[in-house]
């Protein structure tokens, strides 16, 4: 027993860092499955404050830009609105509101939540994205983040204030994309190299692919929006290999400057999940 | 000025930087990510004994992943090179550590061949390590040995760029 003692004493700093390196460790690699703990929620808002602090400074850089970019965006929307169109006299009618469904306009399947942007990367492998919109303003996770260019991601992680961001620029992000001329299913990835361009895999070569053409998301996914614009083709290559594309694609969104967002809810989503579940089951 | 006021002080000005400043800018290359906050660890003082050197450094790593969104891939790096610093310092200096006091090791105190090599030591040992994390998920072998050289000779220069900056006096000698 005393031995043992003695043992513990001597080596207790070696121990000490044994046990340290383990906890570190084991964070890292049950990253996927961390979401919910309290590290997370704690860092997160802590994090996120200082962060919302720094980027209240960087925003006055790019106001410029931004303003832009939402006036931009209020010209298109300005152009849905109904003052912009003229309808015939007998079309015009009061109706009460009794129905639970409009039969005539159609069901409304995303809601768009804003949010800012507090906190971003472009330079890591694994790049995050945190936005100030969380659990009590209705973000939960897996839900579709677009900017007013295009798409930036996927929401992985929620705090009460806070989610984190899975942007576009992530090894482990994978977007199912088609080409928005019709035709092609490939998926969307990132190799690490360049901030500024993502990779399309996956195009059978049997479609005429040229520079410029525009890469949207499918009408197959069920978190996206279909038709959002990902990004734009660069450079075309033939993979040896196999019988499709390797396509370099320009991002339609600015990593580097982009500063608000949109949180997309499908609101038919648990319906969805539901039917899903049911198959899996039998 | 306290010795523990001014190395946290010390700490959360070159983290600061890190992570506002750093992470920022538009990266020169893939290969090239540089690190320099955890050279806060390389400059605590001598007398530190080992424990409370790991405690730091852990400490000191959690605080940095919290903003790099990385949950322990910054504390295995920290923890290890204050594992491995008292025995790095035992054998470049001539004297007992502990005979040292306050004094941190510098150009000075050190000496300059001895210093360089345990700044080069300690910065490969831990760019090493955390590429190397890094690697285990994704990666080839080239990006591996193309990112730890490119990735430590950037962040040597920001360590020994830094380094002039603190212009820390020396008692002895």
């Amino acid at each position: 027993m005393r031995n043992v003692f003695l043992f513990l004493k001597r080596y207790s700093v070696f121990i000490f860092f044994l046990v340290m390196q383990g906890v570190a460790l084991s964070m890292l690699f049950s990253y996927n499955r961390f979401h919910q703990t309290a590290y997370g929620m704690f860092s997160n808002e802590v994090a996120g404050e200082l962060n919302k602090k720094v980027n209240g400074v960087e925003t006055f850089f790019t106001l410029n830009k931004q303003n832009e970019s939402l006036r931009e965006e209020n010209a298109k929307l300005l152009s849905y609105l109904p003052s912009g169109s003229l309808y015939a006299d007998t079309a015009f009618r009061l109706v009460s509101d009794t129905a639970l469904v409009d039969s005539l306009a159609g069901f409304r399947q995303f809601q768009y939540f804003s949010a800012k942007i507090i906190s971003n990367s472009v330079f890591l492998q694994q790049n995050i994205i945190v936005l100030h919109r969380g659990s009590d303003q209705g973000i939960e996770p897996n839900m579709a983040v677009v900017g007013t260019d295009g798409l930036i991601g996927t929401v992985v992680n929620v705090s009460k204030n806070m989610s984190i961001v899975m942007s576009l620029l992530h090894r482990q992000s994978k977007v199912i994309a088609v080409l928005k001329k019709g035709s092609g299913l490939g998926e969307v990835s990132w190799d690490g190299k360049d901030p500024r361009f993502l990779v399309l895999n996956k195009i059978p070569k049997t479609i005429e692919v040229k520079k410029g053409d525009t890469v949207v998301t499918s009408t197959y996914s069920d978190k996206f929006p279909p038709g959002l614009p990902i990004g734009f083709v660069e450079k075309v290559e033939q993979d040896q290999e196999t019988n499709t594309y390797k396509l370099k694609i320009k991002t339609a969104v600015d990593f580097y400057t982009v500063q608000h967002a949109y949180v997309v809810k499908n609101l038919l989503q648990e319906e969805m999940d539901k039917l899903k579940s049911t198959l899996i089951k039998e | 000025m306290s010795l523990i006021i001014k190395n946290i002080f010390r700490f959360a000005v070159m983290l600061f930087i890190q992570i506002f400043v750093l992470s920022k800018i538009p990266p020169l290359h893939q290969f090239i990510v540089p690190y320099f906050y955890f050279a806060f660890i390389l400059w605590l003082p001598f007398r530190i004994g080992r424990a409370a050197l790991l405690f730091i450094g852990f400490a000191a790593g959690m605080t940095s992943d919290m903003f790099f969104k990385t949950p322990g891939l910054h504390t295995a790096a920290c923890v290890l090179i204050a594992y491995i610093r008292p025995f790095l310092v035992n054998l470049l200096l001539p004297k007992e550590a502990t005979d040292w006091g306050n004094e941190e090791p510098s150009k000075k105190t050190m000496g300059p061949v001895p210093y360089t090599t345990y700044l080069v030591m300690l910065t490969l040992l831990h760019h090493f390590y955390l590429i190397l994390l890094e690697w285990m998920q994704f990666g080839s072998f080239l990006y591996f040995l193309g990112k730890l050289i490119a990735t430590t000779l950037v962040s040597l220069l920001l360590i020994s760029i830094t380094d002039l900056f603190l212009n820390r006096k020396s008692k002895l000698r």
